[in-house]
Parts: structure tokens; C-alpha cells; sequence
């Protein structure tokens, strides 16, 4: 059987958004090279709960990668050393013996903590609902092959739609921009085309919600693109800007 | 209880239009007085709220996750169905349906599976037109490819994140009427119970995940699209937090609960690993076109697996199977990998896994072929096991996967419960005893774009415009003081195992007993057994923290006590099913081969389970619904 080992983990507590915040440790001693990294955090609430105490709060759902609801900033870095993958796709073979493992939520104004490391990311919600969508009612559609689409279109358009709505790129970014998950809708349904008809209208309303929720602006930093588990690139902002540009100017 | 499935009459394809025809409607004008709540937005549920507040309706939608967005739906990964026969192959909506019926081992309702192969042409319609990127050709044109269970080409997909970009398109036409004003939107918002009066469903009872909060929200008719139950085995490949309450809830109110024991198993997963495994990982089926599936003829060898030579190797799927090898249905793979770690053969430091492997693949094909096949699904094995599966085999393990059980409906989706409806893998109805791959997306989007739409019309158009009780009536507070009891009940057990214990615990009962293959011993000890855990869950359950704050394990412990009987539902149904179909294998009812025997004579039927209570034991009487096949012929399978 593979050993186990220990590690020390530094975890944020809050008890809601208002409360103040403080790292709690604990020695976790039973840590086996074949658990993700959410699965050692249960094992950690499971030790917690046995002595009477509370759980760390921390969000997630599908552990496979695609539902976007992890998103822990471990060591500084969202999503943990691996790149390319969420949180729960990290596992602790990734880690030694003897490690220090500091476990934050992902800090941004727009994304208020609830509890401990889970947050509010309902501003990119908001986002989607100012312009990220085809005005096509059920029923309307006409048949699906009368307009091909160039392959290599479409399969960019899947590269930049495959975004996961982490909210990685905003923790990882030093303005807390949310401009990569923006820009990925916008090229997205900018390169099909079925969004070609709201295309300006769209990037206007969504670039504006994205101020109004307090995410700041971009500055070619390059970080969100480095963190993104979906690795979308970060071209996605170059065309979110020439489609605003396009739409503000003309 | 005579359950009618208001099937309408007339020749199988003349059915859906023929009700069109002659349904009721709510005029446009008067559409905006009515409210419908919708729980769940995954593709059903998603698909069911964009569409009725396009219409006019007053739309409620409720998630427990933070964003519509998360449902389990965006996990599928390899396509979805529909007969457009654009590879000219011989494809048609008939046999669409006949596929599916079959698939299903002729345990779904003809008249519900037809209608799905009818309408999932235009599911493809609609999701191009909101702008999901499918796979196309080089001509620009849409792509297919080919999955099980089928002679043609029909799957639709987008890379393997087919689930994703659909759900995706439904979630953005849902936010879209969000915006307009037509959806209320609730997220992080848990369904504690369904609350009728004058027998009608006139609302639900919720918790508000982060405050804590037990609220009342009334409407016209209530839409359960709140997924599978699959969570009960602990392990499966359901997302941690899909989970049974809101139908369960809903059957203990009345509605009837059909076929639970139908639960599909999938072959290749990557296996458990120990005790502190929360999750199972799917992996494409494809891998078994160029896999072997193998382990030592001898217990214990715990040689490296490249050691064992070939002689010393149980290729037990080629041998058993020698026509279809490793190519056997999903049922058939399941079994036997759990047989052969039954007898001491399993692999890895648990046991419980088989070698899936590639080297005779790569040796013939080279390593570069393989590559680009399989690349993605082994970067994400060897992500998962630290291990390189180019060279040394891959261990694989079945899973659960999907359930086709679920709340009873009727051909307009509605539950016995009149102004309840259920959609998606909620309910019982299109995949009979087993389902076909690429058929899950297909149905909840058929269900929530398509057939809904009409439906709930046509149940609306009999109710009073602008009837409200308010949720100060006293089925609301009744309901709410029910939830808030409960919920005060766990907090003050204080008990000395922690709720994932007794979850690992329950799992294992069902997995060992009501799993892969069942029989009557077997199930009449798991039923004593879940009896007893429930009653330990009940006095010596740790539920952390308060009921006033966000707090996942407090979640947790309410979904795991509806658990608790589900599983002992799934158990009685298990047995008086005394026959094999589909994914239910009861060991006594096989042929001499070792193949499942349907006993359609006297088994043709729905299973539909009405709720009396638990003390002690679960209380419940059956109802059948009587399966009658007018359009097709009953047969049996074989794969040898």
C-alpha cells in the first residue's frame, strides 16, 4: 500500500462576508499520494467533526473538472501547481512529505466570501444575463445544416465557449478582471454565425456589467491565461476589444 | 390506484400530432397570470424555464448550486441523438425509437419513446441556433459518429464536452429571460417539499442554502427536473451534489415512485483507490475498441502486470464471450469485472479493479495511432493515477452511473400529483430498463424545450387564472414547521459518526446487494441491513455547525436520510421484480449461458411505488401500470 504522509495546512475561516478572516493550521497526518485535493480537505473536515468542531466550508460538485465550482487559490496560485486543471483535478501525489499548503479563496470585491473559502461568483451570472446569448425562442430555429460553418471557425468557437466559469482568471489577476471569462462568451458567439446579429449590442452590455460589478479592467498581465484550467487563450480579450471599439465607434 | 398514462389513441406516429391538435392552450394575454416553478436547471429543468417564460409564463427556477450553469448535465461527455440521417445511413425516427425501446429492453412506455425520437431532430435545430459550437466537417456541415446500441451513425457531439456546450445554450436562453423579467431566479436554493392543496400542487417549501432561511414559493404547477439518484451508492459518477431530496420529498407527499431498481452501471471507470475516495471518474467507453480487458488466471499474483506472461493471463471477456469480446454491452462488462474480483482475481491495492490494456494496440496500431484516439482519456487517467497507461495497463473498475427510475408520469409528464411534473433523469419514462448511450441529453432537452411547453398549457388552461392562496396558508406553514423540525432534529443528535461514514457505510450495502447483479437473499438482507443503519443514523449522527449559516454538511445530512429509504425502496422493487431486464440482473432468472431472461408475460409492467411511511420499515404498496406493445415485437437479446 502507497504511504501516507503529512502536510500543514494554512486555511482561511470567515464566518460570513462581513466577518473578519483568519488562517486557521492544522497537521494533517493521514494524507495518501492517490487523494485529490478536495478528498484530503474531507479527510481534514472528517478529523474536524470527530473532535466536535466545524468544517471547513469549500464549494464544489462534479470533481471531474467540468462544472466550474471549485476554485480554491492554493499557495498563491489558483487552481494549485498543476495548471491546465481545477482544484479537483489536483492531486496529492503533486505534494511531499513535510509540505506547507496555504488554502485561500479566490479575493476579488466582486466575489464576497460566504463562508470560510466559498464565494459569491453570481456577478458572472449577471454577466451572461446582459448580452451572453442568441435571442433565439424555442421553436424558431431553422433547419441545423442550412448554414455551414467553417470547421475552423467552430472549433474555435468551442475553444473560447469551453470556459468553465471558475472565476480563476479574476483571482489570478492583479486587477480582479473578469475580462477572459467576458471575452470568451463574446468571441465565442461572435465567431458563430447565429451571433453575428447582436454582436455589438452584445459585447456593449456585457463589458458594461462586467464594470458595474467592480471587476477591473485588463492590463495584458497574462495570468488569467496562465491559470485557466480550460487553458483559453487570452486572445479572447483582443477580440472582446476590437468588437467594443467596433461597436462604440461606429 | 388506476394509474392511466393518457396515451393518446391512433397509429404510434400520429400520437404527438394528434394530441398538438387537440390540447388545450392558454391564450398569450392571459399566460402572464400564471406562475410555474421549476426545480433544477440542469438540460430539463433549463430547457423547461427558457422556453414557458419565452411563452409568457411567470417563471420560478431554482438551483442549489451558485449558477444555473453547474448542473450535473454539464458533465456528459459524448453526444446526442437525433434522426436526421444526415449521413444518409438509413437512419429514421422510427428506428430512433426502435432502438431506444429495445435498448431499454422493452420496459419504457412505446407512445413517450416515440415521441422522443420525434422531436429530437429539432433539439439539434435549436441548439445550433443559439450558437453551440457542435463537431462539423470540413464542408462546414454538422459532424456524427456512431455509439452503442446502434447500426447508424446519430450522435451529435462537441468534442467531449457535449453536455457543457448544451446546458451552456440553455443556460444562456434561461439568463436571457432573466433578464427580460420572465425568470425569478433562485440559486443556492435547496426544494424541502411540494405543497398541495385541495390536492392540487400549489407550491414548495426551500431552504436558502446560505442564509438558512426556510422560505414558501406558490405557483400554478410545479416542474421537478432535479436529476438521478445514482448518489445513493455513495460512490458513482454523479456530481457530490445531485441528490434525491426534492422527488423524494415529493413521492412522500404522494407521487409515485416507478422502476427504482433500473440503475445503469458503467463498465469502465477509473477504480477506488481507498477509503477516502469521494468520486468515480468515467472514462469513454470507446477504450474497450482497443483495450483488452484482462486479469491473472492466479489470486494474489502481485506481479508488475507486464511480468505475467500471456498464458498466466484470464482474458476472460474474449473467452467467455468469444463473438463479442470485449465489446460486450455495458451491462454484460460490468458484471463479469465484479465477478471475476468476487473471486479473489481483482488487481491494485484494493482488488476491486480489472487491467484494461493497450499493449498489444499500441504494437500493432503504434504508439502515435493510439495517441490520437485515446490521447485525452489517458492524460486524464494518468492525471488521476499517477500511472502511464502506454505502459503499463490501465485498471478499470464499473460504476454506477445513471438511474431510469424515477417519479412516475404520465404521457404529459405529470406525476399522479396534479400540477406536478417531472422531467429529465427526474423521471421514469423514456429508457425503460436500460438506456442507450447519447439518449440522457436528448431526453431533458426534449423534455424541457419540447414537450413540457405544450404540456403545461394544457394543465393550465383548467386552472382559474390568478388563483392564490398566499404562503401564509396553513399547508405552507405546516410544510415549513415540517422542514424546520427536521432540520433541528439533525442539529440535536449529536451523535459520534460523522454523516460521510454512515453515507460509506449505506453505499456499500447497495453496491454489494442492490448493484450489478441481484438475488432474493442478497436483497432481503439489505433490506434488514439499511433498516438497522437508518435507525443508528437517526441516534448517533454528527451534524456540524448551525442551521443559520451556509453549512454543506447539514445539506448533506437531510439528503443522506432520504437516502436511507430510497435505497430501501430500490431494494423491494429489486425483488419483486423476479426476472432479469436491462440493467437488473437477478442471479436466479438467467439462461444457461448466464445471460439475462426477461419474463414479459408476467413482468411487462411499470413498477409505480406509493409512500405509507417509515417505521421501522418503509411502507409502500406497488401499482403496475401494464406495458401493452402494440408497434413492436417483443425479443430477446444476445451478445455470444
Amino acid at each position: 500500500m502507497s504511504k501516507d504522509f503529512t502536510v500543514h495546512l494554512k486555511y482561511w475561516r470567515q464566518n460570513g462576508p462581513d466577518a473578519k478572516g483568519f488562517f486557521e493550521e492544522r497537521t494533517l497526518n493521514t494524507v495518501n499520494e492517490h487523494m485529490s485535493f478536495l478528498e484530503m480537505l474531507d479527510v481534514l473536515n472528517e478529523e474536524l467533526q470527530l473532535e466536535g468542531k466545524e468544517p471547513v466550508e469549500f464549494d464544489y460538485d462534479c470533481r471531474e473538472g467540468i462544472c466550474g465550482c471549485c476554485n480554491l487559490v492554493i499557495n498563491g496560485q489558483a487552481h494549485g501547481p498543476k495548471g491546465g486543471t481545477p482544484t479537483c483535478q489536483v492531486h496529492m501525489y503533486n505534494y511531499k512529505d513535510g509540505d506547507t499548503i496555504v488554502i485561500e479563496p479566490p479575493r476579488a470585491a466582486a466575489f464576497p466570501v460566504i463562508k470560510d473559502l466559498v464565494v459569491d461568483r453570481s456577478a458572472f451570472d449577471r454577466i451572461i444575463e446582459a448580452g451572453g446569448y442568441v435571442s433565439v425562442k424555442t421553436g424558431s430555429a431553422e433547419e441545423a445544416n442550412t448554414h455551414p460553418v467553417e470547421k475552423h471557425k467552430s472549433d474555435t468557437a468551442f475553444d473560447y465557449a469551453t470556459c468553465i466559469g471558475c472565476g480563476a482568471c479574476v483571482a489570478a489577476c492583479p486587477n480582479a478582471s473578469a475580462s477572459l471569462f467576458t471575452g470568451a462568451k463574446i468571441a465565442h458567439l461572435g465567431l458563430m454565425p447565429q451571433g453575428e446579429v447582436e454582436r455589438s449590442k452584445r459585447v456593449v452590455a456585457m463589458v458594461d456589467q462586467m464594470e458595474a460589478e467592480g471587476f477591473g479592467d485588463c492590463s495584458n498581465f497574462g495570468e488569467c491565461e496562465a491559470v485557466c484550467p480550460q487553458e483559453i487563450s487570452i486572445s479572447a480579450i483582443a477580440e472582446m476589444r476590437k468588437d467594443y471599439v467596433k461597436a462604440v465607434f461606429s | 390506484m388506476k394509474l392511466d398514462s393518457k396515451v393518446p389513441e391512433g397509429p404510434l406516429e400520429e400520437k404527438w400530432s394528434e394530441y398538438k391538435k387537440n390540447m388545450k392552450l392558454v391564450a398569450p394575454n392571459n399566460r402572464r397570470k400564471y406562475e410555474v416553478i421549476i426545480v433544477g436547471t440542469g438540460l430539463a429543468g433549463g430547457a423547461a424555464a427558457a422556453s414557458l417564460a419565452e411563452m409568457g409564463y411567470k417563471v420560478k427556477s431554482f438551483c442549489i448550486q451558485d449558477s444555473a450553469r453547474r448542473a450535473h448535465s454539464i458533465a456528459a461527455q459524448g453526444g446526442i441523438n437525433a434522426a436526421k440521417n444526415y449521413p444518409n445511413d438509413g437512419d429514421s425516427i422510427y428506428r430512433l425509437f426502435y432502438d431506444t425501446i429495445k435498448g431499454g429492453d422493452y420496459r419504457a412506455r412505446e407512445a413517450n419513446v416515440y415521441r422522443l425520437a420525434e422531436v429530437s431532430n429539432n433539439i439539434i435545430d435549436q441548439a445550433v441556433a443559439q450558437g453551440v459550437p457542435f463537431a462539423r466537417e470540413y464542408s462546414g456541415l454538422l459532424a456524427n459518429r456512431s455509439f452503442g446500441g446502434a447500426q447508424v451513425s446519430r450522435t451529435f457531439y462537441a468534442r467531449g464536452q457535449t453536455g457543457q456546450q448544451l446546458l451552456l445554450g440553455a443556460y444562456q436562453a434561461m439568463m436571457r429571460q432573466v433578464q427580460e423579467g420572465g425568470i425569478e431566479y433562485y440559486t443556492r436554493h435547496e426544494m424541502l417539499d411540494v405543497v398541495m392543496i385541495d390536492g392540487q400542487a400549489r407550491g414548495i417549501v426551500t431552504r436558502d442554502l446560505v442564509s438558512g432561511e426556510i422560505k414558501s414559493f406558490e405557483a400554478d404547477a410545479v416542474i421537478l427536473a432535479t436529476g438521478g439518484y445514482g448518489n445513493v451508492f455513495y460512490l458513482s459518477t454523479n456530481a457530490k451534489n445531485s441528490n434525491a431530496t426534492a422527488a423524494w420529498r415529493a413521492h412522500k407527499k404522494g407521487a409515485l415512485f416507478a422502476n427504482p431498481c433500473y440503475v445503469q452501471v458503467h463498465p469502465t471507470c477509473i477504480p477506488v483507490s481507498g477509503d477516502y475516495q469521494s468520486k468515480l471518474t468515467l472514462m469513454s467507453e470507446s477504450l474497450r475498441n482497443d483495450g483488452r480487458v484482462w486479469v491473472p488466471r492466479k489470486k494474489g499474483d502481485d506481479r508488475h502486470p507486464n511480468d505475467i506472461p500471456e498464458e498466466e493471463r484470464y482474458y476472460y471477456l474474449e473467452e467467455r464471450y468469444p463473438s463479442f469480446g470485449n465489446l460486450v454491452p455495458r451491462d454484460v462488462a460490468s458484471r463479469n469485472a465484479k465477478m471475476v474480483c468476487d473471486d479473489g482475481l481483482g488487481v491494485g491495492e484494493t482488488g476491486l479493479a480489472v487491467y484494461l490494456d493497450f499493449r498489444d494496440a499500441i504494437k500493432r496500431d503504434g504508439r502515435d495511432t493510439i495517441s490520437a484516439k485515446y490521447g485525452n482519456l489517458f492524460d486524464m487517467y494518468a492525471n488521476i493515477t499517477g500511472e502511464n497507461p502506454y505502459e503499463r495497463p490501465m485498471r478499470i473498475y464499473p460504476a454506477v452511473h445513471y438511474t431510469m427510475g424515477g417519479l412516475w408520469v404520465d404521457y404529459n409528464l405529470m406525476t399522479n400529483i396534479p400540477g406536478l411534473f417531472s422531467a429529465g433523469e427526474a423521471n421514469f419514462s423514456d429508457h425503460g430498463a436500460n438506456r442507450l448511450g447519447a439518449s440522457a441529453l436528448m431526453q431533458g432537452l426534449s423534455d424541457g424545450y419540447f414537450v413540457l411547453p405544450a404540456t403545461i398549457g394544457n394543465y393550465l388552461a383548467d386552472v382559474k387564472p390568478g388563483t392564490r392562496y398566499g404562503t401564509d396558508h396553513e399547508e405552507f406553514k405546516k410544510a415549513e414547521a415540517e422542514a424546520q423540525a427536521e432540520i433541528d432534529k439533525l442539529l440535536n443528535i449529536k451523535g459520534k459518526r460523522t454523516i460521510i461514514d454512515f453515507h460509506r457505510t449505506l453505499g456499500k450495502i447497495v453496491w454489494d446487494k442492490i448493484g450489478i447483479s441481484r438475488n432474493k437473499e442478497g436483497l432481503e438482507e439489505a433490506i434488514k441491513e439499511i433498516q438497522a443503519l437508518r435507525e443508528e443514523f437517526w441516534t448517533n449522527v454528527f451534524v456540524p455547525g448551525d442551521k443559520n449559516n451556509y453549512n454543506k454538511y447539514l445539506e448533506y445530512a437531510f439528503r443522506l436520510a432520504d437516502y436511507f429509504e430510497l435505497a430501501e425502496l430500490m431494494a423491494k422493487d429489486a425483488l419483486q421484480r423476479e426476472e432479469s431486464c436491462g440493467c437488473h440482473l437477478r442471479e436466479e432468472y438467467q439462461t444457461e449461458e448466464g445471460e439475462a431472461l426477461r419474463n414479459d408475460k408476467d413482468f411487462a409492467y411499470v413498477a409505480a411505488w406509493e409512500y405509507q411511511g417509515v417505521n421501522g420499515e418503509l411502507k409502500t404498496t406497488m401499482h403496475k401500470e401494464d406495458l401493452n406493445f402494440e408497434f413492436v415485437e417483443l425479443k430477446q437479446r444476445s451478445y455470444k
